[in-house]
C-alpha cells in the first residue's frame, strides 16, 4: 500500500466516523462515494468493503451505547433479524444489475439523505 | 405494528446489501415511529441491528470477491475512532448549520456520481454505435 493511498484510506475512515458521530448518518453514505470517486474502487467492491468497515463501526458503537443502557435488544432483533434476510436478497440482486446502476441508485439515496437532513 | 417494523427491517436489509450502507436509514424510523423508542435509543439500537446485517452482507460480498479486507478493516477502525470525535464536536457546534452544510456536500457528491453514470452510459452507447 503506497503512502498516499494509506492517507486517503485514513481520511475516508476518519471522515466517515466524524460525520456518523456528528449527524447520525451511517458511515456507508460517506465511505462508498469516497471509495468510488477517490480511491478508484468499482461499485461492488466499494459496497462490500464499506460493509466490512461497518461491522467494526457498529460493533464499537453498540458497545459504547450499551454501556449507557441505550440498546434495546428485543426491538433491535425485531428489525435486525428480517434485515439479515434483506441483505442476502440485496447482495444477490446487486450481482445481477449493471455496476453503473448501483452508482445511480446510490446518488438517489444520497439526495434522499440530503433532503432529510435539510428538513429535519 | 410489529409486522410494519419487520417489513421496514427487511427493506433496510435490501438497501444495505444493494448499496453497502448499514440500513440505519430505515431501522431508525422503524424503531422511533413504529416501536416507539426515543431518538437516542433508536440510534443505539439501530447499531445493534446493523452488526449481523453488515456481517452477513460483507461475508456474501467476500464470496463474490468484492471485499478489500485489509483496507476495509483500516477504514472501519479509523471510523470507530472518528465517531468519538464526531460526538464531541456535535455537542460544541451548531447542529442546524452542520446538517445543511453536509446536505449540500452530499448533493455535490451525488452530482459527481450522476455524471459518472452518464459518462459510462455515453461510452457504452459509443461502443455500440461508434459513428453516432
Amino acid at each position: 500500500m503506497s503512502a498516499s493511498r494509506a492517507y486517503k484510506l485514513a481520511f475516508t475512515g476518519t471522515a466517515a466516523g466524524l460525520f456518523s458521530g456528528l449527524l447520525g448518518v451511517g458511515g456507508g453514505t460517506v465511505m462508498v462515494p469516497l471509495l468510488v470517486l477517490w480511491l478508484g474502487y468499482g461499485e461492488r467492491k466499494a459496497t462490500g468493503t464499506s460493509l466490512t468497515a461497518i461491522v467494526v463501526i457498529a460493533a464499537m458503537g453498540t458497545l459504547l451505547q450499551g454501556a449507557y443502557g441505550n440498546v434495546d435488544v428485543v426491538k433491535g432483533a425485531l428489525v435486525g433479524v428480517p434485515a439479515v434476510g434483506g441483505v442476502l436478497a440485496g447482495t444477490w440482486i446487486q450481482q445481477r444489475i449493471p455496476t453503473d446502476v448501483i452508482g445511480l441508485l446510490f446518488a438517489v439515496l444520497m439526495i434522499g439523505v440530503a433532503v432529510d437532513l435539510i428538513l429535519s | 405494528m410489529s409486522a410494519l417494523a419487520v417489513g421496514m427491517g427487511l427493506c433496510g436489509g435490501v438497501v444495505s446489501g444493494l448499496l453497502g450502507v448499514g440500513g440505519g436509514i430505515l431501522f431508525v424510523p422503524a424503531l422511533t415511529l413504529v416501536l416507539s423508542l426515543t431518538q437516542v435509543k433508536a440510534e443505539a439500537t439501530s447499531l445493534l441491528a446493523i452488526i449481523p446485517v453488515a456481517l452477513v452482507g460483507a461475508a456474501r460480498q467476500h464470496r463474490y470477491g468484492n471485499v478489500a479486507l485489509k483496507e476495509g478493516a483500516v477504514v472501519g477502525a479509523l471510523s470507530a475512532l472518528g465517531v468519538a470525535g464526531g460526538v464531541a464536536l456535535a455537542n460544541a457546534l451548531p447542529q442546524r448549520a452542520l446538517k445543511v452544510l453536509f446536505a449540500v456536500v452530499m448533493l455535490f457528491v451525488a452530482a459527481q456520481l450522476l455524471r459518472r453514470f452518464m459518462r459510462t452510459r455515453r461510452a457504452a452507447a459509443d461502443t455500440i454505435a461508434p459513428d453516432d
